[in-house]
């Protein structure tokens, strides 16, 4: 486009043109996302005391955080929830994906998508608030019971506890899981099942050894898109648990600021960080192999 | 396609426990009680008198307003550079680069936010609505891009090339060829940038400093339980607004896609 400063043939150069647009959102991300990053990790090799950070770089918080007893349940519960969060929400979006996918008539597959996604560009925090109401001691459900005499008794297993989170999250994050297998769904050439069946495989043997197979890239996307986010969910645990079931959000929160210990609050960040890079890493392998063994 | 009736109902009942919470919104909000409970209590429209009565409210919609217009606008600006530049041209360092600006969408945001508040503290940067933009260009650039590039992937590069042969300059190919065919990807990402930011809490809520914006008033209004009602009232208006953008993001999305010839194969990202 506008040509670069530099003289010669590289001012015209295709590169010289790439590297030229793509320069305002890059140095945007350099300045605020990977200088930033790198501080943190610089943070977490420091010491935090009351006299400011240490010069000297230490291993200590990073120990500390991974043998700490807290710290190792937090993530442990983090890993937990989001594990089955993530399980839940693909089971449950797999057949509604399937569903639009090949089951509804084209013209009426954005309508659906359309009503599948508006829900969830409604206000996040209103959305957890409202299953605090729904699933609270005198909430909506146990009020709603009582009313027409099912129960007598508040139940009480139902709020603040795991289960409630994984509930919210699951609702929360729904629409997330459906889109990418259903976008995966889609590029299915259909000649490909009908070959299945010509051939004499049953329905559900198609499904099985070719359409399932064939979405694995889109179901490992959803897996990656529920799982990232609500690993570091910090609303949930703090409305729907009561603060009573904090995850490691809410720690690096309560470490950071309250405590005011940069240095071990960033450690914990960067270990939250590296544990939802090693998931991805698994789950992206995981895919490589799929699509390997597909083109065998 | 065959018939699978159990496939529907099951996809159905699907949407219903999608929409079943919103929908107690506009029951609570005209609900006659202050204690969120069945069985109701008569109509009444006291909630939306009480939430349009409350200062602090409109001053933190008034932030929110100007955070989310800000953020939507730079985001949007970034996201067509780089989407122009990932879709029209080869560049060493492309992976890594469009990696980057894409990362925050794989990042939870309590990294995001806690480490630009390190940066901040230590540069010495006073916490305002200002650095609450700077986080939400961040989060929503990502999405911009994804939005963006499917528009300009659509794009038929021999127009572009037309326009060079009649003589027009490659700036004013931008802007009367390029810009005209992706303004409905451009509308739809101002408005989901918009939305994004409105609706975002963590970053807005370590970032702000004592400045309110409304995800903000919200949450700080859950530790009262005689305002829930109220915040109900809010969250049905709330609801409102964000379903009449987003059908404004789908026509344009929709128009986006007709204009250029494209097949629809429907939803935003």
């Amino acid at each position: 486009m506008e040509p670069g400063s530099t003289p010669g043939r590289f001012r015209n150069s295709e590169a010289a043109n790439g590297l030229f647009m793509v320069s305002p959102p890059a140095i945007y991300a350099v300045l605020l996302l990977a200088a930033p990053l790198i501080a943190m990790v610089l943070y977490s090799l420091m010491v935090d005391s009351k006299v400011g950070l240490s010069s000297g770089l230490t291993f200590d918080n990073y120990l500390k955080v991974w043998t700490g007893r807290i710290d190792q349940a937090l993530m442990i519960r983090s890993l937990t929830v989001s594990a089955m969060v993530t399980l839940v929400t693909v089971l449950l979006a797999y057949p509604v994906a399937y569903f639009v996918s090949f089951h509804v008539k084209p013209e009426k597959k954005s309508m659906w998508l359309f009503l599948i996604t508006i829900p969830f560009w409604t206000s996040y925090l209103i959305r957890v608030f409202l299953w605090k109401v729904i699933l609270g001691y005198n909430g909506v459900i146990n009020s709603g019971l009582m009313s027409i005499g099912i129960i007598d008794e508040p139940l009480t297993i139902i709020n603040y506890s795991l289960g409630s989170m994984i509930m919210t999250l699951a609702h929360a994050y729904a629409a997330f899981a459906i889109l990418p297998i259903f976008v995966s769904l889609e590029k299915i050439d259909r000649s490909f099942l009908e070959a299945g069946q010509d051939l004499g495989e049953s329905k559900f043997r198609t499904f099985i050894r070719v359409t399932l197979p064939l979405s694995m890239p889109g179901v490992i996307a959803a897996v990656l898109i529920v799982f990232i986010p609500t690993i570091g969910d910090y609303v949930t645990p703090e409305l729907i648990g009561g603060g009573k079931l904090p995850m490691i959000a809410n720690r690096i929160e309560a470490i950071m600021l309250k405590q005011n210990d940069k240095a071990l609050g960033s450690a914990i960040a960067m270990t939250a960080m590296l544990i939802v890079a090693l998931v991805s890493i698994v789950f992206i392998l995981l895919n490589r192999r799929f699509l390997r063994g597909q083109s065998k | 396609m065959s018939k699978n009736p159990s496939l529907k109902i099951y996809a159905i009942a699907y949407l219903i426990f999608l929409y079943a919470p919103i929908a107690l919104l506009p029951v609570f909000a005209f609900n006659d009680s202050r204690v969120i409970a069945f069985p109701l209590a008569g109509f009444t429209t006291n909630w939306f008198a009480e939430m349009w009565a409350d200062n602090q409210l409109f001053k933190a919609f008034r932030n929110s307003l100007t955070i989310a217009t800000t953020s939507a606008v730079i985001a949007t600006a970034l996201g067509i550079f780089a989407a122009r530049a990932s879709t029209r041209y080869k560049f060493p360092g492309k992976g890594g680069v469009l990696g980057l600006i894409m990362l925050p969408m794989v990042l939870p945001e309590m990294i995001i936010s806690m480490s630009l508040l390190v940066v901040l503290i230590a540069v010495g940067v006073p916490l305002s609505i200002f650095t609450i933009i700077l986080g939400h260009v961040l989060i929503c650039t990502p999405f911009a891009v994804a939005i963006l590039t499917s528009a300009f992937q659509s794009l038929d590069r021999s127009l572009e090339e037309a326009a060079y042969d009649l003589g027009e300059s490659p700036a004013s190919t931008f802007r009367l060829i390029i810009l005209p065919l992706v303004m409905p990807g451009i509308i739809s990402s101002l408005l989901i940038c918009f939305t994004i930011s409105l609706d975002e809490f963590i970053i807005a809520y370590f970032l702000g400093g004592n400045q309110s914006v409304l995800s903000v008033y919200i949450f700080g209004q859950f530790r009262f339980p005689a305002k829930v009602p109220a915040v109900m009232a809010l969250g049905f208006v709330l609801v409102c607004i964000s379903v009449c953008l987003l059908t404004i993001a789908e026509y344009f999305r929709r128009r986006g896609i007709a204009k250029t010839g494209g097949k629809d194969t429907g939803g935003f990202l």
